[in-house]
């Protein structure tokens, strides 16, 4: 009898597993809570290092799923386990499976939390997130009042390595994604200039290097401090204070638009699913691996696995990487 | 500006706030610089709101500026500290509610340290008992008199007889707050309204009918900051800390800066006066710079209390102007005389922003 495989989570990591489960033969299901499959990367313009449309990669993926069981607007409420098995309860219907995968992603990190960068106040502040959906509807970005902005700053790590929110690691994507949205403002609007304030720039992948420094080549100017608070000015401009730590001295700006460079949180549900699987959390509220250097994949609890962005900030390779491990470890497991 | 989003934050920073039965315990400065404002809050809150407001003759500064001059040391300041909070306790009282704002912040940072530090709180207790043969408890409810005078605005705004609107136009006045450092910046759970957009002032402003501008210095220091002029070289900063929230807010032209720290009003209002000698230049535009008044000193003005008898004569910067943008009789004559009538003396007129005498 087909053995079956309950997914959490219709994200990059999500499909993947699914994929690659239904390819080994295994009936998937696949819950997402909203109504479309993708996860962020779905609302995503375009991607780093090389400004592939996102679309794109969610296309290749949700198009590769074979007779996988998507159930999309269905939120999971519960998962128990019973008899050996495990009994998913989702929008008030109840799903048998012999193993579950987690693939519940992340959230971004609300950025009105950091009420001192006036996200939800001043109408030209405003998200990485919101500035793809402006490339996706229009190309470009523009201020709320529709006028071409003529001076953008990119503000990195709001809602990473900050104690202050409760967000002291590093969401690892967002300086390459400041990087790459920097580079396109340039492309879209040549004469617009554009400050990115960094704590440091973690390049860590193929491509991101070289990114840089095309952003670099492109007029970027690349300022080493933080963000200390901005204002709203006449004109709904923003004025924006910060330390040049390398030039040692205070700065105050103003510009038409400040984007934070929003990182990762953990899904506010997952914890509530994990506390159902008796699944523990890491420091960060992401969930817990047995073994995060040999066995990034297993849980604690037999027949539990996880993969992706709920066990920490990853970018979409890594994800796809371990979206692959997982549906190995889930074949080996079932086939014991 | 988004006022809902500005809602929202308001709405996550709200915190409990006694209804009666006060302890409370003065400014150490307040008292030197304007001397009739904390007359003013107790006449509101005894004689308009009729509320029991219990003071100690006995209490003494918190030594809040001694401490962030690093001349009292922190063992000393706690210590202080559980004797004001002894003080309330024998006189049968719980709610505490200091005028100050470093204050404030003071007996805030202690609550928290002893919270966070029991074995400093046993100390405490110990020197305490030494020292004086004292015991204490801490506070059932701790706020500051603009939280209280926060939480009766309403009360207060219907027993008004004034608005903070102009009388020739019928529009709104503009007024900028300006909220003391120590008030929420260190705690912002402690203020009503967070550290970065509290509403603790704008609540006030909004119920006399005023208009709230926010200007991009807001939330820059007065020009106080206890380094900043205690020691006197820095002085520099302390006027040049002011100079640009001056500039800052000169585009919006506000008819009235807010205040609730007795060092703030001071700063606002005396550095004006400075800066109009030094530089030949007000931040109005007809040369009689902003009116400064404090939470209470706005209270009382709206409730029809007589300026003079709450020693607005005292503020550098004229009040009159507002006074005549409201509407509110007042008697020139008067303005130098004390309690029992007697002749005050006036005061040298400044060179650069008009003097009322």
């Amino acid at each position: 009898m087909t053995k079956t495989v309950a997914i959490i989570g219709g994200g990059v990591a999500g499909l993947e597993t699914a994929k690659q489960l239904n390819s080994l033969g295994y009936s998937v299901k696949l819950f997402e809570k909203s109504n479309t499959l993708g996860g962020h990367v779905a609302k995503w313009d375009r991607l780093f290092p090389n400004k592939r449309h996102a679309s794109e990669v969610v296309s290749s993926l949700t198009l590769s799923q074979g007779n996988t069981q998507t159930l999309v607007g269905t939120t999971v409420s519960s998962i128990k386990r019973q008899h050996g098995n495990f009994i998913i309860s989702a929008n008030s219907n109840n799903h048998e499976a012999d193993a579950v995968v987690l693939a519940t992603g992340f959230e971004l990190f609300p950025a009105e939390k950091k009420e001192e960068y006036g996200y939800g106040l001043f109408e030209n502040v405003i998200t990485s997130a919101d500035l793809e959906q402006m490339f996706i509807k229009h190309g470009k970005p523009a201020m709320a009042s529709g006028h071409k902005p003529v001076r953008i700053a990119f503000i990195h790590c709001v809602g990473s390595r900050d104690e202050k929110v409760n967000r002291p690691y590093c969401s690892k994507v967002c300086c390459v994604t400041a990087v790459k949205q920097a580079i396109e403002v340039k492309e879209a609007i040549p004469n617009c200039e554009v400050f990115c304030f960094y704590m440091d720039l973690r390049m860590f992948g193929p491509g991101y290097e070289d990114l840089y420094k095309e952003a670099q080549s492109k007029g970027v100017t690349f300022i080493r401090g933080r963000l200390s608070e901005s204002s709203e000015i006449e004109g709904g401009r923003v004025q924006i204070k910060a330390e040049d730590t390398l030039a040692s001295t205070p700065l105050k700006m103003s510009v038409d638009i400040v984007v934070l460079m929003v990182g990762m949180s953990p899904q506010l549900d997952t914890s509530k699913l994990a506390a159902d699987l008796g699944l523990s959390l890491n420091a960060d509220g992401f969930i817990a691996a047995t073994d995060l250097h040999t066995n990034p994949t297993e849980t604690t609890t037999k027949g539990v696995f996880v993969t992706g962005a709920c066990t920490g900030p990853n970018n979409i390779t890594d994800t796809v990487n371990a979206a692959k491990a997982t549906a190995l470890d889930v074949h080996n497991y079932l086939s014991r | 500006m988004k006022l809902e989003g500005k809602r929202k934050i308001w709405n996550e920073y709200q915190k409990e706030i006694a209804d009666d039965k006060y302890f409370y315990v003065r400014s150490c400065i307040r008292q030197a610089v304007f001397p009739g404002s904390e007359n003013t809050y107790l006449r509101i809150m005894r004689d308009v709101l009729k509320k029991d407001v219990h003071e100690s003759a006995h209490h003494t500064t918190c030594t809040g500026i001694g401490y962030h001059t690093e001349v009292v040391p922190f063992e000393t300041i706690q210590t202080v500290v559980a004797r004001n909070f002894a003080l309330m306790r024998e006189a049968g009282y719980e709610n505490y509610t200091p005028s100050c704002v470093t204050s404030f912040g003071i007996y805030t940072e202690v609550l928290d340290t002893w919270h966070h530090f029991p074995e400093e709180r046993k100390r405490t207790a110990e020197y305490l008992k030494k020292a004086t043969q004292r015991d204490f408890q801490e506070p059932g409810n701790m706020a500051h008199t603009s939280d209280i005078i926060y939480k009766f605005r309403h009360q207060i705004a219907e027993k008004s007889k004034y608005k903070l609107i102009n009388k020739a136009t019928g529009l709104p006045l503009k007024v900028v707050d300006h909220i003391g450092c120590h008030y929420a910046k260190m705690f912002p759970a402690k203020g009503i309204g967070g550290a970065e957009h509290p509403h603790v002032l704008a609540g006030l402003i909004e119920a006399f009918g005023g208009e709230v501008i926010d200007y991009p210095e807001r939330r820059h220091c007065c020009g106080f900051g206890f380094r900043q002029y205690f020691i006197k070289a820095n002085r520099g900063y302390s006027i040049a800390a002011s100079k640009k929230k001056f500039e800052s807010m000169e585009p919006y032209q506000p008819d009235l800066i807010l205040t609730n720290c007795p060092g703030c009003n001071f700063f606002m209002d005396r550095w004006q006066y400075a800066l109009a000698e030094m530089e030949g230049k007000t931040y109005d535009t007809k040369g009689n710079g902003i009116p400064v008044l404090a939470y209470e000193e706005l209270a009382g003005l709206m409730l029809g209390f007589d300026p003079w008898e709450m020693g607005l004569q005292m503020h550098q910067v004229g009040i009159e102007t507002l006074m005549d943008k409201i509407g509110i009789p007042y008697n020139l004559n008067e303005k130098y005389k004390g309690a029992k009538g007697e002749d005050l003396g006036v005061p040298e007129s400044p060179r650069n922003i008009n003097f009322y005498k």
